[in-house]
């Protein structure tokens, strides 16, 4: 009985670790989305973001303010994107792209660390990572509270997202625009302005997934390598999918958990470093565009 | 044509029988059936959308058809990958120019020789006598091609530079130095003016009157359809409507309704 | 515009260059240069991550596949070199160094398996497995470090023929040597019938799979020469540059580092391998002399090579804007406007590096 909840906290451990994933590859899945362009540099924003944020509360702003002002800092990021890398590299095929990106990604993460210095920063959003007393003494299982309130606030963020490209005017464009840039220009779409909107929520959910793990784990360079991991949650999921980011998440989360806690110990730890990336591989030469990408056709 | 064959048509090299070919639910190719004759030109023509560039694709390997086979000199081609369809004597062109951009014109007629080199990369690496025998003699019938098409002018030139009409003929360069027995061409005249497509028509015979290679192509122009070719094939909807000579095929009831009505140009 | 090859691949101004370049190597530096420093801070470093580029040249520049897992194979070389040095001492160490590039082939192939299914991003990911797995698999096992636990194992000497090259200006002639002739059979590949299938394969699969490539060889033998080449790279760069094997030392930064020496030198050029390394490695020794010759060593450590972080990024984004053949390209077009002829013979035009 006691193995059986063990293990049942393990996997809901994974689980919520696992939004903390989603949360990253949500922003890669928009700006994917909207450009068909892989924005290797969604790690290096969160990054960006939240250091940006610690660095302003440190100056003496107050949360909400320093919160308020970062979002508009990740708008202006997204604006010179738009103008000084991606604009210019408009028709390139899309490794040129994702190269573009990775160079992004080095600019954003050096110069965070140039303008706020490189030390680790704790960031306390209020919310303890200890299990919650409630809920270990009432049903036996120890869940932090962090990762509770972090898979609240994925939810939360992901029910925005697609009710946003459902049902407003905007989601519509950008829909428009991901099936046909040339043809939505055309009838009038503001190509500049929708794409500049995903920049921004892009930038916007990077923030919110740099305050959950600055909280869980510092802010600090790490976190650049742990985004990282929210590539192969993206292949398991598919890049255009927003549920597919979750479910991949999860799966990821649950995995690498599950492998770190009963096979770990016997090899010395650290699987959770490869297995993603090593599940990735499987899952691309079972089914390469994801669980809940479209299946490509190449016509010649 | 004042040249003389030396070849003569001979019997079917090339079977396609009973061929369907589906993507999800669209039916591209329905029960298909023809035979290409030994050093013929045979054309296949039909409207757009018509499963033309489908049926070279299925012959080339590149689908593979959910029904039906394909037989090239008797012996069955059934999913098997394009390389290993080239290395038995088919090789091709395509609609929308599959050339190597980035490589020379020279280069990409040399990848065309790919099946007559066969040194290993140590070989290449050491510079072998063997490897570069094998390079010189393979560059040498390259510069054959090069001046049998009148491209020396452009041989160094990065074939993504050059414009439409000089692309296609790298592309039939290329095809030509694989000396492949059938040679599939897919609009080898598309967006040509007059004067380029009288040009690769006088490209087209004199390879096939002076080596004899079969030539499987598509094309609109019915007027070089019926200069060129010894058979004609005529699809409609992913079904064959005629099959025969140019004269026949011109005739033909069904084609008139259904091709020369709606004839481009 | 090419010259016309008269000995191989070679035009009478390549062997002119190469022979040059031999010269200089092997007989002017070690005449000219006296300080250690130079040896063992920089030429060593900058050739042993020259070749890794080379390799990484291979399958990216050449056969077009997105791959960055080059420090991953460098530190399986580097470890094998160890463990046959360690276990088998009686090989000559040209076998060892040999054999440890095979062991680094035998996993390129075994990682660039995805490359047959998947491109682009697909693919990076892939190989980020090799590269974390790799590292992982070395510093968990403990028979690859024979069992160490202080943590800094110190690589053996090398000895050929009896004589232990040990001092900074012999280890730089033995990788020197091996430098320069795998070079020369990379030239030899990437001019010849390799190099084009490789190209033929990044520019249009399809096609070059209708002319009788196999897309399966090819890719895969692209992977396997280049891990090879990481290989020997890493197992030079971890016995005469670091002296010691820590798997830290080939973590995702040199495999990301790599990556930018082929962007920035030049994708699908041998020479822009050099020029990519040297620059990647010689950019940050300068900003850190400039920096502390201006402000006095008031700016932090740190901070510097931040700042690299930012004009590395910024590079590769201008590069790839206006001037995506890199460096390699730019030396190119100085050396035309300076000697008034074309230099190297191009692989990739720059009007089309980057067209769909």
């Amino acid at each position: 009985m006691i193995e059986v909840l063990f293990f049942f906290e393990v996997v809901l451990a994974g689980m919520l670790a696992g939004t903390m994933y989603s949360l990253v590859a949500l922003g890669f899945v928009l700006i994917y989305k909207a450009s068909s362009t892989f924005n290797f540099a969604q790690g290096a924003m969160v990054f960006f973001a939240v250091l940006s944020f610690v660095g302003f509360m440190e100056l003496g702003m107050p949360f909400a303010l320093a919160f308020l002002v970062t979002v508009l800092l990740m708008v202006a990021v997204g604006y010179a994107t738009e103008r000084l890398v991606l604009g210019p590299l408009t028709g390139q095929n899309e490794d040129t792209l994702l190269m573009g990106t990775i160079g992004l990604a080095f600019v954003l993460q050096g110069l965070a660390q140039a303008v706020w210095g490189v030390e680790v920063r704790r960031l306390d959003l209020g919310i303890g990572d200890f299990p919650i007393p409630w809920v270990a003494d009432n049903l036996g299982i120890f869940v932090s509270a962090l990762d509770v309130a972090a898979g609240v606030v994925s939810a939360v963020l992901i029910v925005l997202l697609v009710l946003l490209f459902r049902f407003t005017k905007m989601g519509l464009g950008l829909r428009a625009v991901a099936d046909d840039p040339g043809a939505a220009a055309s009838i009038g779409i503001p190509l500049k302005t929708i794409m500049l909107m995903v920049w921004s929520a892009a930038g916007f959910v990077a923030l919110v997934a740099g305050m959950m793990w600055g909280a869980r784990a510092g802010v600090q360079f790490a976190l650049v390598d742990l985004a990282l991991k929210a590539l192969p949650v993206l292949i398991i999921g598919g890049f255009s999918s927003i549920p597919g980011a979750i479910i991949g998440g999860l799966i990821i989360g649950v995995v690498e958990k599950t492998l770190e806690v009963y096979v770990g110990p016997s090899f010395g730890g650290g699987i959770e470093g490869w297995a993603p990336y090593v599940l990735a591989i499987f899952f691309l030469l079972w089914r390469p565009e994801g669980l809940f990408g479209e299946k490509i056709i190449r016509r010649v | 044509m004042t040249q003389v064959r030396n070849f003569s048509i001979g019997g079917p090299v090339l079977e396609v029988q009973n061929i369907s070919l589906r993507f999800g639910g669209v039916k591209a190719i329905t029960d298909t059936s023809f035979k290409v004759l030994m050093h013929e030109i045979r054309a296949i023509i039909g409207p757009n959308g018509a499963g033309k560039s489908s049926l070279l694709n299925c012959i080339n390997g590149i689908y593979k058809p959910q029904e039906g086979k394909i037989l090239f000199k008797g012996e069955v081609l059934d999913r098997i990958s394009p390389n290993i369809i080239a290395r038995k004597g088919i090789s091709r062109t395509f609609q929308n120019l599959a050339l190597f951009k980035r490589m020379s014109v020279i280069d990409n007629i040399l990848v065309g020789r790919r099946l007559h080199m066969s040194a290993n990369f140590l070989q290449v690496a050491f510079q072998t006598p063997a490897a570069t025998r094998e390079e010189r003699e393979n560059r040498e019938r390259c510069e054959e091609i090069v001046d049998f098409l009148e491209i020396r002018d452009i041989r160094d030139t990065p074939v993504g530079r050059l414009p439409y009409g000089l692309q296609k003929k790298v592309e039939l360069g290329r095809a030509l130095a694989t000396e492949a027995d059938v040679l599939l061409l897919d609009e080898p005249m598309a967006g040509m003016n007059v004067e380029e497509k009288r040009e690769m028509c006088r490209f087209i015979l004199k390879v096939n009157d002076e080596l004899g290679t079969t030539m499987v192509l598509i094309e609109h122009d019915m007027g070089v359809v019926m200069d060129i070719s010894d058979n004609v094939v005529v699809l409609d909807y992913g079904k064959i409507i005629a099959d025969g000579p140019p004269e026949a095929v011109r005739t033909n009831q069904n084609v008139i309704d259904a091709y020369l009505g709606v004839a481009h140009d | 515009m090419t010259s016309k090859p008269i000995l191989g691949p070679y035009s009478q101004g390549d062997i002119l260059r190469l022979g040059a370049a031999m010269a200089v190597t092997f007989l002017v530096l070690p005449l000219i240069i006296q300080s250690d420093y130079w040896y063992s801070s920089i030429l060593i470093p900058w050739l042993c991550l020259a070749l890794a580029a080379i390799g990484q040249q291979f399958v990216m520049g050449y056969a077009g596949q997105l791959a960055l897992g080059a420090a991953g194979f460098m530190a399986a070389g580097a470890f094998a070199l160890y463990n046959i040095e360690l276990r088998l001492p009686w090989m000559p160490f040209p076998l060892a160094l040999f054999f440890s590039g095979l062991i680094a082939a035998a996993l390129g192939v075994l990682f660039g398996l995805p490359s047959l299914r998947v491109r682009g991003i697909y693919l990076m990911v892939a190989t980020l497995a090799a590269q974390f797995f790799i590292i992982w698999t070395i510093d968990k096992f403990g028979w690859f470090k024979n069992y160490d636990t202080s943590g800094i194992i110190t690589a053996q000497d090398i000895v050929i023929f009896g004589h232990a090259f040990t001092s900074p200006l012999e280890m730089y002639l033995v990788v020197a040597a091996v430098v320069t002739v795998l070079t020369i059979l990379a030239i030899n590949m990437t001019r010849g019938s390799v190099g084009r299938n490789w190209m033929a394969v990044r520019d249009m699969d399809i096609a070059a799979e209708s002319m009788g490539i196999s897309l399966l060889r090819t890719k895969l033998q692209a992977f396997a020469l280049s891990a090879f080449y990481c290989g020997v790279a890493g197992a030079l760069f971890a016995f005469t540059y670091l002296k010691s094997l820590e798997p830290v030392a080939f973590d995702i930064k040199l495999s990301f580092q790599i990556l930018f020496m082929v962007i920035l030198g030049g994708l699908g050029t041998i020479n822009g391998a050099f020029i990519g390394a040297g620059f990647i490695l010689l950019f940050p020794v300068v900003l850190n002399t400039v920096g502390n010759a201006w402000f006095h060593g008031m700016i932090d450590a740190t901070i510097i090579s931040a700042i690299e972080q930012v004009v590395f990024g910024a590079l590769i984004i201008l590069f790839l804007i206006y001037e995506p053949l890199g460096m390699a390209k730019l030396w190119e077009k100085l050396r035309a406007r300076t000697f008034g002829m074309s230099a190297v013979r191009p692989t990739v035009p720059a009007d089309l590096a980057q067209k769909p």
